[in-house]
């Protein structure tokens, strides 16, 4: 082979890379991580498909976007085209490019993958949707004519939105109940700004206020008005549930509750939702300068990185089991590495000590090794006896996942809840037993992913337009 | 509109009550039961109850004491105003039943949140006793309305200057020994009354409900900031909450996490100040 045949063969299965702010200075700023593909990036890498005749990457995606063809479209520069050609699957892009797991999805059964790097899928769609973005290109798609039926979402999480978004096309008179001030779910006040902007969220919003979605925040339905009282009281017809899972998870150990331990809903909220990181703001946060953070899921990545921002010296994660078992997407577990996360792995707390006020001095932990498979099919953890140790530290962040929130079962009576506390709703349609609600995302599938809960909001609208149309 | 101020009314030494459109609250708003108010969108998300309503026409009111900045704020409003956010009723109602005879503990801005719990117990037909206290006279709210609504009043004062001299905890002890006996207590106010409160009324057997005020963020169980302790259980006070049987309670623990941004809240408090004189 000759020295050039070996670069050509190399470079078709190298990825084209992604620009990034450098570790150093990143960790003390909270813009974007990566920077996106340019045109010329893009395109390059768009090249490197294959074009599969039978693409292996569509079957890994939850909502089959067709990967080949808008990849296509942008290898021939038909930047809108292609961002067109995702959003006839996916509404939201911009958001699943940044956030998905496509290492484990696309990317992980691209063909290409198997000599070299997978096409890097996610790169290429948040691009296409940047692209129409800043180009201004964003059109309001054709709209069936008004029917007049109303329906009621529940909760603005992606679920909703996507509900919300495909319902409101049809023509229907969607509103949407949001129990905080401000539309977004997870997108807003979990995933923090550095990995997806807030401003990215609001356009997405703003697009389904341009398609004729109503949204009213300040709504608790359970609270405000029970499920029921919508739709006997103010007539709507069908109402779609996508509270998510909301309620943080505790560990039950020792010294819990005190000064300095939050659950990572609690951390994540104060710094994105009442913005802890702006000069402006007036939530007070426990900067902390060790902190800990418990978990080994995206949520345990994005505390232990806010922490770094919010000013932290070192920052440290702390899981019971191995990298190899971390739910994390593999881009945040780098990105953390590479910005100073301290990992200890094999390890999990058993107390919280503090000092005689309450405030948080540091954790005692006991190491763990990894025994038979549990039904998660991961290998179970096991505390090695004998071997507690200390670490010091002044806030204790805790990301060990979230259960459903249980306003809404237990204010709709004849609801089917799971065992779980998720409610019962049918994969194929998102019907749950109480006719006309319908349900999807993290409050049926307890905590999960964007796209998957995008995928139950849109199976679920299917269902709700075929119920109420014909 | 909704959210908008349509009375104010200064009630005593920095507490105010106003009256705010809002309907849906109005007409869904049990005793017990607080709303989660930002005043404009600078501020905190804070709870506040629900101290009175009018499903007709479709008002809510809250009394509130200016202790920080959001408070500081929230009196700045006047009528005409809209508040930038208000979500509720949030909060498990108070469990009311005829339980016979009843004694209502108040103390402080604690008065407030006990007004509505002191009607809906006489429209269930309990014969109450109402023990309400303050600082000073000038910091005593709502002696008229819970005149009117409780069978027997009490009032103190810690200074003397009106009422008894002493503390709401005197009164109720002498209550007792005047022999009245009592099937249920109701006791709110700052956490050192309700803990001295309702130790004395636990010791002399009648089952006894504190309403208790943690931090709070989002006030609808989504963050655990609100935690506390009771029967050696986590409990959201937001969800399950806020009133709870005081027999259980960690008061200590409580204490110490309402401590927890203390030094931040003084900062804020210094910074306005000195924009006041300024
Ligand atoms: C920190 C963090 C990082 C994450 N990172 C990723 C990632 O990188 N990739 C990925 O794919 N997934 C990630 N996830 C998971 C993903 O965000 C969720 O699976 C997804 O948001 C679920 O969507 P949803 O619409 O079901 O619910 P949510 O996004 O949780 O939205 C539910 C909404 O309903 C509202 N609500 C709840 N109850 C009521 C009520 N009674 N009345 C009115 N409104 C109500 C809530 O306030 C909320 O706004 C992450 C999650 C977290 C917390
Ligand atoms: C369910 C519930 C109902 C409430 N109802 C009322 C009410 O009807 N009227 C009323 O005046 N107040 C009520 N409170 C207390 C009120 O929420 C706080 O006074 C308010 O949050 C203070 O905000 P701030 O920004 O003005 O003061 P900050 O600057 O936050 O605090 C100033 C001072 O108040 C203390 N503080 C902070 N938060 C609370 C809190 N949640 N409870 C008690 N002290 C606190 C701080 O430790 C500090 O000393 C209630 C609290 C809860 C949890
Ligand atoms: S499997 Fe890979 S190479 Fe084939 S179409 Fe999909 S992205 Fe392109
Ligand atoms: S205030 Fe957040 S869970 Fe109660």
């Amino acid at each position: 082979m000759s020295v050039s045949e070996t670069k050509s063969m190399n470079r078709r299965f190298l990825r084209t890379p992604m620009r990034e702010q450098i570790p150093t200075i990143r960790k003390s700023n909270y813009h974007e991580v990566p920077y996106g593909y340019n045109e010329e990036e893009a395109v390059a890498e768009a090249k490197r498909c294959l074009q599969c005749k039978k693409p292996l990457c569509v079957a890994g995606c939850p909502v089959n976007v067709q990967i080949p063809e808008f990849i296509r479209l942008i290898a021939e520069g038909e930047f809108d085209a292609a961002a067109k050609k995702l959003k006839e699957t996916n509404a939201l892009p911009a958001i699943c490019g940044r956030v998905c797991p496509q290492e484990t999805q696309c990317e992980g059964l691209c063909i290409v993958g198997k000599k070299g790097d997978p096409i890097a899928v996610g790169n290429l769609e948040r691009f296409a949707a940047d692209w129409e973005r800043s180009a201004g290109k964003v059109a309001v798609p054709p709209m069936s004519p008004k029917n007049g039926i109303k329906i009621a979402v529940v909760g603005s999480g992606p679920a909703g939105l996507t509900v919300a978004g495909e319902l409101s096309k049809k023509g229907f008179d969607v509103t949407i109940f949001e129990a905080l001030h401000e539309p977004g779910g997870v997108l807003l006040y979990g995933i923090p700004e550095f990995r997806l902007p807030k401003e990215i969220v609001k356009q997405e919003i703003d697009y389904l206020q341009k398609l004729g979605v109503k949204i009213e925040c300040n709504f608790v339905v359970g609270k405000t008005q029970t499920i029921d009282e919508l739709m006997a009281e103010d007539g709507y017809a069908a109402v779609f549930v996508g509270s998510g899972a909301g309620l943080p998870s505790f560990m039950n150990i020792q010294g819990e509750n005190s000064v300095g331990v939050y659950s990572a809903n609690e951390y994540l909220t104060r710094a994105n939702l009442m913005r802890a990181w702006q000069g402006t703001a007036k939530t007070p946060i426990f900067k902390g300068k060790r902190v800990v953070t418990v978990g080994g899921g995206n949520v345990a990545m994005d505390s232990a990185r806010t922490a770094l921002r919010l000013g932290a010296e070192e920052s440290i994660i702390v899981y019971r089991r191995s990298e190899s078992e971390m739910p994390a997407r593999a881009a945040e577990i780098h990105h953390a590495r590479e910005e100073g996360i301290i990992f200890h792995l094999l390890c999990n707390p058993v107390a919280i000590l503090s000092d005689e006020k309450g405030f948080v001095t540091g954790i005692r932990a006991i190491r763990m090794e990894l025994g038979e498979p549990d039904e998660s099919g991961r290998r179970r953890p096991i505390p090695v006896k004998d071997s507690e140790f200390e670490i010091n530290c002044d806030v204790v962040v805790i990301a060990i996942g979230n259960k459903p929130n249980p306003l809404i079962p237990t204010t709709t009576p004849d609801i089917e809840i799971s065992r779980h506390g998720t409610i019962v709703a049918n994969e194929a349609d998102g019907r749950t037993t109480k006719q006309y609600v319908y349900a999807g995302g993290d409050i049926v599938s307890g905590a999960a992913t964007v796209i998957l809960a995008m995928g139950a909001g849109k199976v679920a609208a299917n269902t709700i337009i075929q119920d109420l149309l014909s | 509109m909704s959210n908008a101020i349509l009375n104010k009314e200064n009630l005593a030494a920095s507490a105010w009550r106003y009256r705010i459109h809002s309907p849906k609250i109005a007409r869904k708003r049990q005793a017990g039961q607080f709303i989660m108010l930002r005043p404009v969108p600078e501020t905190e998300r804070i709870p506040l109850t629900i101290a009175n309503a009018d499903a007709e026409q479709g008002w809510i009111e809250i009394i509130f004491q200016v202790v920080g900045r959001t408070t500081m704020f929230l009196s700045g409003l006047d009528v005409g105003d809209e508040i930038s956010d208000i979500a509720g009723p949030l909060g498990h109602p108070t469990r009311i039943e005829k339980f016979g005879r009843v004694i209502c503990i108040g103390g402080g801005i604690g008065v407030a949140p006990l007004y509505p719990i002191l009607c809906s117990l006489k429209d269930a037909g309990n014969d109450v006793t109402t023990i309400i206290g303050a600082r000073s006279k000038a910091h005593l709210i709502l002696e008229k309305e819970m005149k009117e609504k409780s069978d027997k009043l009490f009032v103190a004062t810690d200074d003397g200057s009106y009422g008894h001299h002493g503390f709401v905890s005197d009164v109720f002890n002498q209550v007792q020994d005047a022999g009245d006996r009592f099937d249920s207590a109701f006791v709110i106010g700052p956490v050192m009354m309700m803990k001295v409160v309702s130790s004395l009324t636990l010791a002399s057997g009648i089952n006894t409900v504190v309403s208790l005020n943690p931090i709070m963020i989002d006030g609808t169980g989504m963050c655990g900031g609100c935690r506390v302790t009771v029967h050696g259980k986590t409990k959201f006070a937001c969800v399950d909450g806020p009133e709870f049987d005081a027999s259980g309670i960690d008061w200590e623990e409580l204490i110490r996490r309402l401590k927890s941004y203390q030094s931040f809240e003084e900062k804020e408090r210094n910074e306005h100040q000195c924009a006041l004189v300024q």
